[in-house]
């Protein structure tokens, strides 16, 4: 709203604005409980991290617990799980980069040389449904199929006769990243490469067109046209999933390594914020362990949104 | 269009690929229903996989009188319903209220909200923040904290800048305010997008249970998928079991009736019912809410 621009003593000014304010009464009470929300179950926990300072009681609160500077950190920095949690970490978020990120790029381009529409829609029909499934369903039907006991899994390899014996594989350590990153991939897949079909609808088909006239083959075409055409996309999403590296997954984790075996390589940063401060309580050095995560987060987020509003889009 | 010999090779590769996707992505599900009709004690034999070997729907039978598994049933049917209904109108009145331009702090409002989306305080400080707000053990901890998103404001609000303001000149004559305005104008034509985010909303709610599973001790509150998963930890825990002590197989195997894989399936597909009854529609919506969401800034 446009300040009046008579020239109104300050007094006057104070006066309006109270009256505009009751004037549009209405419209701010629209606004303001929902801010109020926000303020409740946003900044209070935001102004809730300093416990990872404190020596935070629950009997005495935020108020009256003993601050303890950096005490926390350093026990985390010097804690023997530290380097496994960060190298799970790490391990498991360049996997995702590598292996599910490039997966429904691959799809939407073969997706895209579909001819028919019906088999095409039907295909697409099927991919997205895992979506839509709960964590819990998805790490039940994983259990099913990988099962000693009629896991389909170990029933086709035996008939293969590449195993002798029913391998439990959500118990050895070595199968777990394949796994995680494997059911993934089967979960987001179709989803994820709704997007980038919508980016190739894009593409301008006289250029196919050229391109036939020069006798290029399908596979050129994909690789030369399709694309490039949708590179612009795939850099964006590229530098958002790298901002987002220091979260390697939580549910997913916390659903398909339930076996204690796995905690060396499954625990991850949110995992371990988790186990050591709702299960064991020790709820300052969890929340100084999830500060340090947030506040890394916070600068590698900022940067990749940086970068991509430069090539022409924004997280908002 | 002629299709060379590269090409036919090319596109039978594609179709084969796509066919065999198509089959690992429906497999554990159809299997998981083979192995829900088939009888308990039959599928510990193994080698269930297209076919029940002995049909039954005892399984089933027994999931619909398990007073637990249906209370769960109830609380997530009431928590996605009012959770779903309460954050739709709240988060559009709002968004609605932060679309118009004569808003006093606009600016600072939206600040405020962007911050939450860089910012947060993480699991922990929100843990006790909720517990100091007395939401421990309460159904109201799966609704409350996640009645505004900020995420569908900024959505609404696009949506809502759209609009021509013609159409709320007229209403303006007619004597309402902003509120009969929002509700006689504005939401009767923004069905496409209330539908939209309230799937989105609702797909959530029903899949949520780790928020259950830090805040609800009491087992009448718990929903569904909460339910599922302690069944599914504590059946993975009993095959660990047997299978480090001998001992404890025995003993196992008794209590091992009380939740066998195929009543375990049979839950799991109780809870996942709901989702395949609107996927219908969650396909033909969500397709655009991706859009709204990604392309739209």
């Amino acid at each position: 709203m446009k300040k009046s621009i008579s020239s109104a003593p300050l007094a006057g000014n104070r006066h309006s604005f109270w009256v505009r304010f009751a004037k549009q009464l209405d419209l701010q009470l629209m606004v303001i409980p929902a801010m109020i929300l926000i303020l409740m179950f946003s900044y209070l926990p935001m102004y809730g991290v300093l416990m990872a300072f404190q020596d935070y009681d629950i009997f005495k609160g935020f108020l009256h617990s003993p601050w303890v500077g950096l005490k926390h950190f350093r026990t985390f920095f010097e804690a023997p799980e530290f380097w496994t949690v960060m190298r799970n970490t790490f391990v498991i978020s360049v996997l995702r980069l590598l292996i599910g990120f490039p997966a429904p790029i691959l799809l939407a381009l073969i997706l895209n040389e579909v001819i028919h529409l019906r088999f095409k829609r039907i295909i697409q029909t099927v991919s997205y449904l895992p979506h839509f499934l709960s964590w819990v369903i998805v790490s039940g039907f994983v259990a099913s199929m990988l099962a000693t006991d009629n896991g389909s899994l170990n029933m086709l390899l035996q008939k293969l006769h590449l195993i002798g014996e029913p391998v439990n594989f959500l118990s050895i350590p070595g199968y777990f990243w394949a796994i995680l990153i494997g059911t993934g991939v089967w979960k987001e897949i179709g989803f994820s490469a709704i997007v980038y079909l919508a980016a190739i609808a894009g593409i301008n088909p006289e250029i196919y067109e050229a391109a036939s006239m020069d006798g290029a083959n399908r596979l050129k075409k994909m690789w030369y046209i399709t694309l490039p055409g949708i590179s612009g996309v795939i850099t964006i999403f590229m530098i958002l999933a790298v901002g987002d590296i220091l979260s390697a997954g939580f549910e997913d984790i916390l659903l398909l390594a339930k076996n204690p075996v796995l905690q060396d390589v499954s625990d991850v940063i949110d995992t371990y914020v988790y186990r050591v401060g709702i299960r064991n309580s020790l709820f300052s050095y969890a929340a100084a362990v999830g500060l340090f995560k947030s506040g890394i987060s916070v600068i590698l987020l900022t940067a990749a949104n940086m970068m991509a509003r430069k090539l022409g889009r924004s997280l908002w | 269009m002629k299709n060379s010999f590269a090409d036919r090779l090319f596109l039978s590769l594609i179709y084969a690929l796509l066919i065999l996707m198509a089959f690992v992505m429906l497999y554990p599900f159809w299997n998981s229903i083979v192995i829900s009709f088939n009888a308990g004690s039959d599928t510990t034999l193994g080698g269930i996989t297209f076919w029940p070997r002995q049909f039954t729907l005892e399984n089933y039978s027994v999931v619909f009188q398990d007073k637990r598994l249906m209370t769960g049933f109830l609380i997530s049917v009431l928590r996605t319903v009012i959770g779903t209904v309460l954050s739709i109108v709240c988060t559009a009145v709002f968004a609605y209220g932060m679309s118009k331009k004569q808003l006093m702090g606009r600016k600072w409002y939206m600040i405020l909200c962007i911050v939450t989306m860089y910012f947060s305080g993480g699991l922990i400080p929100s843990f006790l923040i909720n517990r100091e707000l007395g939401l421990m053990d309460s159904f109201w901890v799966m609704i409350v904290p996640n009645i505004i998103s900020v995420w569908n404001m900024i959505i609404f609000r696009t949506f809502f800048l759209e609009l021509p303001e013609g159409l709320e000149e007229s209403a303006k004559i007619d004597g309402c305010g902003h509120w009969g305005t929002f509700f006689k104008i504005v939401v009767p034509i923004s069905g496409p997008v209330i539908a939209t985010l309230s799937l989105f909303s609702a797909v959530w709610h029903w899949n949520d249970w780790f928020t259950a599973s830090i805040y609800i001790t009491s087992e009448h509150f718990l929903p569904i998928q909460t339910l599922l998963q302690q069944i599914l930890s504590s059946n993975i825990m009993s095959e660990q079991m047997m299978q480090t002590n001998a001992a404890a197989r025995s003993h196992m195997s008794q209590l091992q009736s009380v939740t066998t894989k195929s009543l375990t399936m049979s839950t799991m597909l109780v809870a996942t019912i709901p989702i395949l009854l609107v996927y219908p529609f969650l396909q033909k919506y969500f397709t655009k809410g991706v859009m709204i969401g990604s392309i739209k800034e």
